[in-house]
This record gives C-alpha cells, structure tokens and sequence, in this order.
C-alpha cells in the first residue's frame, strides 16, 4: 500500500509542477479541435479541391490550374465580380447613413430608447425575412409597382430589370446594416469624453468643424468596426440574392458567393473543383481585409503587452 | 454630450423635433409595418390592392392557422430550437473555456492561436462549404440536426473566444493570483473566480449567438436537405417558391420566423448591444 499512495503522491507533485504549464492546453484542447477539424482545415481542402476536376462522387482527377484558367474566360464569373464590387462600394453608404441616424437619435426625450430599439429592428430579423419583404415590394403585383402605376408612372419590376435588379437586392441588403452602423455609433457617441468637445465648444468650434476635429476622431473605433463589419457583410450576400433573385435575371445578379454554390451544388452541375476556385477567390479578397484587422489588432495587443 | 441636448433649443426645434422622430420611424419601419398589416389582411384585400388601409376583415389567426395545418411551419419552428440552443450552450461553454486559457496564461502559442480563431471567424463560407458538407456526410450526418449543430458550435467557437477573452483578459488579474498563492487548482480558480465573474459576457453572447443561428440561412440549406431537420429559415425559403402570390400566408410566417429573436433581443437588450458594439467605444 505505502507503494501506491507514492505514486499518487509523485502523480500529484508532477501535476502541482506542470499545472501552470498544461492547463491551457486542456482548456484549450475541446475548442481548438472543433475549430481546426471544420474552420482551419477546410480552408486547406478546398484549395486543394479547387486543382481538381471533381463532381462529388466519382475519383477527382488532378488538373493543375485548369479552373483558374477556365474562370478568366467565365462571363459570368466576371459579372458575379463586378457585382460584388458594386456591393462593395454601396454598402459602404450604410456607414455615414448610420452615423448620420445615430446623431439623430442621440437625444434624451421620453421615450427614445424604446425608439433607438425600433430603429435596431432590421438587424435582429433574418436577412431572408427582409428578402422576402423586399421582393415583395419590388414585385409588379407588390407594393412599388401598382403605386407608380397609380401615379401615372406605369409599373415596373426592378428585379426583372438585368441593368438595375442588383441595385434593388443591394438596398434590401444595406437596410439591416445601417441599424448595425447606427448601434456602432451610439455606443460610440454615449462614451465620448465630453471635457475634450467643451474645451472645443470654449475655443468657439461649432457645428461641422466641431464634429470633424473633435467627435470624429474619437468616433475612430466606433469607424473602422463599422467598416470591418459593412466589408464582411457586403462579401457575404449569399442570403438576399437567394431569396430575391437566385441569380437572375439571365445570371444578371450573381454574386461571388451565390455563383459558387451554384455551381458546386445546384441542378446546375456538381462541379466542386470549380465551385473551389470561385470561393478561392472570395477567400482571397477577404484575406486582404482580414489580414488588415488581425495586424490592427496586434498593434494595440503589443501596446497591451 | 454631441449633438447638443435638444433641450438647450428653442422651443420651436424642440416641438419640431418630437414631431419628426415618430414620422422618421414610421418611414424606417415601413418594411415591417407593411409584412405585419399584410398578415392579418385576406386574400380579398390584396388582390384589391388594398395595403395600407384599414383591413375589411381581421384575419391574423386564420391566416396562422392556415400556415400551421398546411405547412411544416410548426415542425421548422422546433427544428430552429432544435439547432439554436445547443449551439448557443455549446459555443459558450467551449470558448469560456478557451477563452480563459488565452486571456489567463502567458505560452508561445498564445497569440498565434488567438489570431488563428479571429481570422477563421472571417473568412467566407463558401471556402469552407464542400469540404464541411462533406465530413458531414462522411460522419453520417448530413441531413440532420446534429450534423449542422456541430459546425456551428465550432464555427462559432471563433468569434466567441475573440469575446471571452478579452473579457477575461480585462479582469483584475490581481484576484487570480491572490488565489494561486492560496493554494487554489487551476481548475478552481476558472470554476470559483473567472465564471461567476463572466456571467454578463456569457449573457451577451448567449443572445447574439442565438439571434446569428436562428437567422443562419446559408449552412441550413447546404447541410439540410429534407423537411424534417430544415429550420424555419430554410423552409420560408421554400414556402416562398410555393406561395407565389399568396403574400398574406408568407407574412404571417415571416412574422413567425422574425418573433424569437426580436423577443429575445427585447429581453436582452443590454446584453445583446454590449456584445454587438465590443470595441465601438475603444481603441
């Protein structure tokens, strides 16, 4: 007996010793796993899958860059890019028309919380909720149509309109964002330090030149998160254009993300290598802005330090 | 205070700003307004063109029970529960944990890890769409719930370790090593002092996790395929092909699919907003 109560004595030290030195790895351990076995290592595959010539099901036949190649001459590839720009680009509007929402409602009159709650509403909804809402709108039969029809401006289905159907899914999709945006700057204006924005009011800065020497460089953080956020939000259009369009008119709203799915996985053709190279290149885009965020957030982790 | 206190105005901003507010919200919210007037109209209505008007019948419950005996909307309805609260307990509970050993210990590994979790919680999922559907199918569990709740849990483990561990990184580490000097286990000191003092971070993702989930649409159709494990997401989207033009039907259960996140926003309001704006107000 004197044997074993040794060992879990010696078991017990060499834990007391290690205890500092291991217990992240355990707590870490559950986590990590998960995340590596379906975030981190897909990432790797589907580079991989994207140099092959694969439906799924039978053997994947290597072929180089050859799904690249095809992509440089895919019109429609090049029209889902250009769509993802303009994307890009418009919902870049949600960021000034939240601060501009936020600074509306940056009051204290009876009542205003509940109103900035009311305002938040499109973004705690599901993004196919607000697609369907908006086609709906958009449909001949809906609501804008038959109201210019009745003001003598004849109907019309902007979604069935190849030239303008994507900026009509683009305005279904800024809708939520500005409520994100607005919430970023609330938060933002509620922490200003308001000794600094009385000096400013004292030396006589008022109006514009008050808000753009004084309040929006301290609104800096409540700035880049919105525009980390509004990026990733207008890459990942998937949902408003599967509700709305599904693409069409004629592939005329296809965006990188919904192109992809529609190749790899849709009646359309199983073809994954393909359907890879598509998402290689959204991951490619994204990587620029991620990359962006990880080195501002290493930046104050070494002012941290 | 920026913009100055309307208080401070004349009289006649004052007046004229109680004014606008409703106006202005009334304008926002003419999407909503129009999907919930639209729920309680029948078909009479609509084919009228009768949209914002005083509806001629009050059909809300009919129009429910409509949508209730003649779709699955009941059984899309808990598969949505089904999949977002085991999500929600699941990704907590992994990134408390991970969260804990990157904030509370110093290793080489340490920031490489933690930028490695910010960074998968970005990318697209399109990158990661062929290869998780199949494992998933490898592992016997395409098409069912458990299936799409593991990629979840762990899809969202990211974004929830970047939360908690800045959280607990702001903690006093003063009382961790108050404790260790007392003799406390590593385990204790995570189970005693950090959790109960975690408990508002907890509560902020619980709620945005749950709102993200319910709302998923993208991993729902591509890991989901038959009714039986589709969430309401997905089976409004396929309602959607059904009902074309019957738009009273689909309010009501786009009304359906919108009620528990805006419930569980109402109920959290704090909590769900702190964790949304984490970082808006410092640098």
């Amino acid at each position: 007996m004197p044997s074993s109560t040794q060992i879990s004595y010696r078991k017990s030290s060499w834990w007391k010793l290690n205890q500092q030195r291991l217990t992240p790895w355990i707590f870490l351990f559950p986590g990590l796993v998960l995340f590596l076995v379906y975030v981190i290592w897909p990432i790797f595959n589907s580079l991989y899958i994207s140099l092959l010539q694969w439906d799924g099901l039978s053997p994947a036949i290597y072929v180089g860059f050859s799904n690249y190649i095809e992509l440089l001459d895919d019109e429609y590839f090049y029209i889902s890019l250009i769509n993802n720009i303009k994307w890009l680009i418009f919902f870049m509007l949600a960021v000034p028309i939240g601060l501009g929402l936020a600074i509306f409602l940056n009051q204290t009159i009876f009542g205003i919380r509940l109103i900035k709650s009311l305002f938040f509403f499109p973004f705690v909804i599901s993004q196919v909720v607000i697609g369907i809402i908006f086609a709906w709108f958009y449909n001949p039969r809906g609501v804008i149509g038959p109201f210019l029809e009745t003001i003598g401006l004849g109907n019309y289905a902007i979604l069935a309109d190849e030239d303008f159907a994507t900026y009509g899914i683009i305005f279904a999709g800024i809708y939520p964002q500005i409520a994100y945006c607005m919430i970023l700057y609330l938060t933002g204006l509620n922490n200003l330090n308001t000794d600094q924005i009385e000096a400013g009011r004292m030396d006589g800065a008022k109006g514009f030149s008050l808000f753009k020497n004084i309040i929006l460089p301290q609104l800096r953080p409540a700035t880049f998160l919105a525009i980390v956020v509004t990026v990733i939000g207008s890459l990942r259009s998937f949902d408003m254009v599967a509700i709305m369009t599904q693409g069409g008119p004629w592939g005329s709203t296809n965006v990188l993300a919904y192109y992809m799915f529609e190749t790899a996985l849709s009646e359309y053709g199983y073809r994954m290598g393909y359907g890879s190279a598509i998402a290689a290149v959204l991951f490619t885009i994204m990587m620029f802005y991620i990359l962006f965020f990880i080195y501002r957030m290493y930046q104050s982790e070494k002012k941290g330090l | 205070m920026f913009p100055i206190p309307i208080q401070k105005r004349p009289l006649i901003n004052q007046i004229s700003y109680r004014v606008l507010i409703p106006i202005s919200l009334l304008i926002w919210l003419i999407p909503l307004i129009g999907i919930m007037l639209t729920s309680i109209r029948g078909l009479g209505d609509i084919a009228q063109g009768n949209l914002w008007g005083v509806p001629s019948e009050f059909l809300l419950f009919s129009n429910l029970k409509d949508v209730f005996q003649n779709t699955p909307m009941l059984s899309y309805i808990m598969n949505s529960f089904k999949i977002t609260i085991p999500t929600m307990i699941g990704a907590v509970a992994l990134s408390c944990m991970t969260g804990f050993a990157l904030a509370s210990y110093r290793f080489k590994a340490n920031l490489f890890i933690f930028f490695t979790f910010i960074a998968g919680n970005f990318v697209p999922f399109q990158i990661l769409m062929i290869p998780v559907r199949d494992l998933t199918y490898q592992m016997g569990l395409y098409d069912t719930v458990t299936g799409l709740v593991l990629f979840h849990v762990a899809f969202q483990t990211g974004f929830c370790t970047l939360f908690m561990r800045n959280f607990i990184k702001a903690l006093p580490n003063e009382l961790f090593e108050a404790a260790r000097i007392d003799g406390t286990s590593e385990f204790n000191i995570f189970l005693k002092i950090v959790l109960p003092l975690t408990r508002p971070a907890i509560a902020a993702l619980s709620v945005l996790i749950f709102t993200f989930i319910w709302n998923d649409f993208f991993w729902a159709t591509v890991l989901i395929q038959g009714h039986h494990a589709m969430p309401i997401t997905a089976g409004l989207k396929s309602l959607n092909g059904q009902w074309i033009s019957a738009y009273h039907l689909l309010s009501a259960g786009s009304i359906m699919a919108a009620i528990p996140p805006v419930i569980m926003f109402f109920l959290m309001q704090k909590h769900f907003i702190a964790g949304l704006t984490l970082g808006a107000s410092k640098g």
